[in-house]
């Protein structure tokens, strides 16, 4: 921390939040606003003497509430800055009638009652993302009784009552009496692991059960005649080292009983605590009292997520935590070019794994600033202005933010190095304004004149997205899984890619079935742009339907490029498919897709004049 | 037709070459890779259709430069293996013959095509041909692009000062770059400032 601190070359900007990302890879504009301290940073030798004096006393956040602090204060004794800092919510008012003791002892003089919140521009090439973890708050299990009982603490809460710069400076004491207990029990995957569903998460936290071990031999190591005994679902043990430590505690004596209390009861006068829980191991129920009892609770997603996920265009998982480009291959990348992740902010992980991780996203990173010069595979979108009516639908689907509408001259245009050509706003635009480079609707409609010329009827016509349902296929035919032969491909760098005219027309060229397939949607890697992929098959089904057309001959498939077998299986299904599509049905469809799309050229025609009898006024105009 | 007059039939100056890779037996074992070929020079624009044994070994890509120039070919179609797996090679090798690397086409003819069906070589061949049809349909339509590259800022930003926040921005100060490390609480440090002692070696986490 220290070294952070006093760096040549790092910024530090404590108490700054991001508020703002423009920019691009290798080209990011941040805004960061420096709230107001109200005590100059630079200035402040945290000598102190305004807190003797600060009359304001609130509990204390970093000891979790266990003992109390000044309104103006020091986070703790280590803090860097070492600065300390006016907590506005609770100070008596800049008014020194009010108060403003601290500012007549300061002989430094910096406190400034009067200061603002800076907002800052950085310019950056690459970003990592620390933001870490929260702490699971077991307020909602009933069972434990954490917020009735004074002995039930966290684990959280257990750091600073054993910590020497804690609230109690190191005398491990329970809350109730301050007496230092005797029998200490802990209970395991408090929020982790739960499978219902409906308290806490799903996911283990990997982190408690070292953590407890830890607890343990601390314990056994300050107080050797206490007895500890974990209440566990499983010892998950599996790191360098972590065997030997939780056998060491074993060694200690502390028990380790493999299953969950139900519930905890007090006694009311000692306070005093009993579980109840079955050891599945022997299949005897135990019931025990002790006089304190650690709830090890897990790790939960920073609760602001979700901002600086929008602001730099990340995905989480379910669970909440960010989610890498690739989950082995692209660890501590984003799907957005030149962020990186790291930490708990990427998966619960503890201080060796959070290290390794930051290092290993900074190599990442470096290997972008150290080659000085980033290019793009050039595939981005543009956008013909004659054709543009400025309607920002294209904007609004595109997972990048890298469209721009301006809407005083209703065009809209593309940020090239923000574009990852994924083809959504060339689906989306109803104007035929946007074109891909290197996957261009004509290029598309030439494939699919060529695949369906001779003998649509034996051919499934399938659309596989770049990164997954392609490379699914790729994975069927490395592992030699056998298909029928009639399924032809074509490729879209996203399945998002896939317009409503590309279907239809597959269909009036005779294709019997279409499959739209693509990536899962937390795989996509548009982020999200398969969710319009989801939306447009739905209003072909629609469509479909009206014209009398079987809506179960267009399918949809999300086929991951791990997944092969499902690949053929598909492939397989949809054969037996296409096998029930009749001659005539196909030239029904044929015949009806063919009037509508008498109708779209009619549309497209009518445009084009428009767009042509524009541009030659505006020449009119300049000339 | 003869190669040139098919050409000067379709006008408009595009001169399509087609390379059908055997890959050994992987694709030439289920897929009649002459009968693919011979159909490939029948396609329109299509003026060379080459069979090679391992197209992108170098005797095959050095069979595709000898007809870049020989056949004053603009636009290439290799029928080969994946082009997750070698696009990027024959791209390479089309450049180095003053071509743009855009202007290949790819068809799939090993992963999708002899891999899968390989008890079905009339299907399988049928399909072949299919693909290398598409694939010469699109090479047809196919742009020269150029790659665009911009500098990159020469600085970072860490977002948070826990124990990761704190690694990244020492490894990326210590490597020479300006960082710039932000915090929302008013000291750096995280959950792990917080910590006591931490496993496995129990050592103080401050």
């Amino acid at each position: 921390m220290m070294d952070v601190g006093r760096h040549p070359r790092i910024e530090l900007m404590a108490y700054s939040e991001v508020e703002g990302v423009g920019g691009y890879v290798g080209n990011f504009k941040v805004k960061v606003r420096k709230k107001a301290r109200y005590v100059r940073e630079e200035d402040c030798n945290s000598c102190a003497e305004c807190a003797e004096v600060c009359p304001v006393v609130v509990p204390d956040e970093f000891q979790m509430g266990l003992s109390s602090r000044k309104a103006i204060y020091l986070p703790f004794p280590q803090a860097v800055p070492a600065s300390y800092i006016i907590d506005m919510d609770a100070c008596l008012g800049t008014n020194p009638i009010a108060c403003g003791k601290c500012e007549e002892v300061c002989e430094k003089v910096c406190i400034d009652y009067d200061m603002k919140d800076e907002v800052v521009e950085l310019d950056v090439g690459v970003i990592v993302v620390a933001t870490g973890m929260d702490v699971y708050d077991p307020t909602e299990l009933d069972e434990y009784c954490y917020t009735r009982y004074d002995n039930v603490v966290t684990s959280m809460e257990f750091e600073r009552l054993i910590c020497a710069s804690g609230a109690t400076e190191g005398h491990f004491v329970r809350p109730s009496d301050h007496e230092v207990p005797r029998r200490i029990a802990f209970i395991q995957c408090v929020g982790s692991r739960n499978n219902a569903g409906d308290k806490g998460n799903r996911y283990c936290s990997n982190i408690c059960c070292m953590n407890t071990v830890k607890d343990t031999l601390l314990l056994r190591d300050h107080y050797p005649d206490c007895e500890c005994t974990v209440f566990y679902m499983d010892i998950r043990a599996f790191g360098k080292g972590f065997e030997d430590l939780y056998m060491r505690s074993r060694e200690e004596g502390v028990k380790y009983i493999r299953g969950l209390p139900g519930e905890i009861r007090q006694d009311a006068e000692t306070k005093n605590l009993f579980l109840t829980a079955e050891n599945t191991l022997t299949g005897e129920v135990v019931e025990r009292e002790f006089d304190m009892v650690i709830l090890s609770v897990g790790v939960i997603p920073r609760q602001d997520n979700p901002l600086i996920k929008k602001l730099l265009s990340l995905s989480t998982t379910a669970d909440g935590f960010y989610m890498e480009a690739h989950p082995k291959l692209k660890p501590v990348d984003t799907p957005t070019r030149g962020v990186y992740i790291c930490g708990c902010a990427e998966s619960p992980k503890d201080v060796k794994d959070s290290v390794t991780q930051a290092s290993a996203a900074v190599a990442r990173a470096m290997t972008l600033l150290n080659a000085g010069e980033v290019t793009a595979e050039a595939i981005t979108a543009s956008i013909d202005a004659a054709f543009c009516t400025g309607c920002g639908l294209c904007a609004k689907v595109c997972p990048f933010n890298a469209i721009v509408v301006d809407k005083d001259r209703k065009t809209a245009s593309v940020v090239s190095a923000m574009c990852m050509g994924c083809g959504n706003c060339g689906a989306t635009c109803n104007q035929g304004a946007v074109t891909m480079g290197h996957f261009t609707d004509e290029q598309y409609y030439a494939q699919m004149d060529a695949l369906l010329e001779e003998n649509p009827e034996n051919k499934i016509f399938t659309f596989a997205c770049n990164w997954c349902s392609y490379a699914g296929a790729d994975n069927a035919g490395v592992s030699r899984l056998q298909y029928p032969a009639t399924p032809r491909l074509v490729r879209t760098m996203c399945s998002a890619r896939v317009t409503e005219d590309f279907v239809l027309y597959a269909f009036m060229k005779g294709a019997p079935v279409v499959l739209v397939s693509g990536c899962h949607f937390a795989d996509c890697h548009y982020i999200d742009a398969n969710r319009q992929t989801v939306k447009r098959v739905y209003r072909l089904w629609d469509k479909l339907e009206k014209l009398s057309i079987r809506p179960e001959r267009l399918q949809l498939e999300w086929i991951s490029a791990a997944e092969g077998q499902k690949f053929a299986r598909v492939m397989r299904e949809v054969e037996e498919m296409r096998k029930q599509v009749t001659a005539a049905e196909i030239e029904h469809t044929r015949k009806a897709v063919a009037e509508e799309w008498e109708k779209k050229l009619a549309r497209e025609a009518k445009r084009k004049k428009k767009a042509e009898a524009d541009e030659s006024r505006d020449e009119v105009q300049v000339s | 037709m003869p190669n040139e007059e098919k050409q000067t039939a379709a006008g408009d100056g595009l001169r399509v070459g087609v390379f059908i890779c055997d890959c050994g037996l992987n694709i030439a074992g289920s897929v009649d890779t002459q009968a693919v070929t011979d159909y490939a020079a029948t396609l329109p624009r299509v003026v060379c259709a080459v069979r090679n044994r391992y197209t992108c070994a170098d005797p095959g890509q050095n069979e595709i430069k000898a007809a870049i120039r020989e056949h004053n070919l603009n636009r290439v179609v290799v029928a080969s293996c994946s082009p997750l797996m070698h696009e990027p090679t024959f791209r390479a090798c089309i450049a180095s013959e003053g071509l743009n690397p855009y202007l290949l086409e790819m068809a799939n003819l090993r992963e999708h095509c002899s891999w899968v069906h390989g008890g079905d070589k009339d299907g399988a061949t049928a399909k072949a041909k299919d693909l290398v049809k598409s694939a010469a349909a699109r090479a047809a339509r196919l742009q020269a692009r150029e790659e665009t590259s911009m500098p990159v800022t020469q600085a970072a930003l860490v977002v948070g000062g826990g124990v990761a926040g704190i690694q990244a921005s020492l490894d990326l100060a210590g490597a020479g770059y300006q960082v710039y490390l932000v915090d929302k609480e008013p000291s750096i440090g995280g959950i792990m400032a917080r910590l006591d002692k931490t496993f496995p070696t129990m050592d103080c986490a401050i």
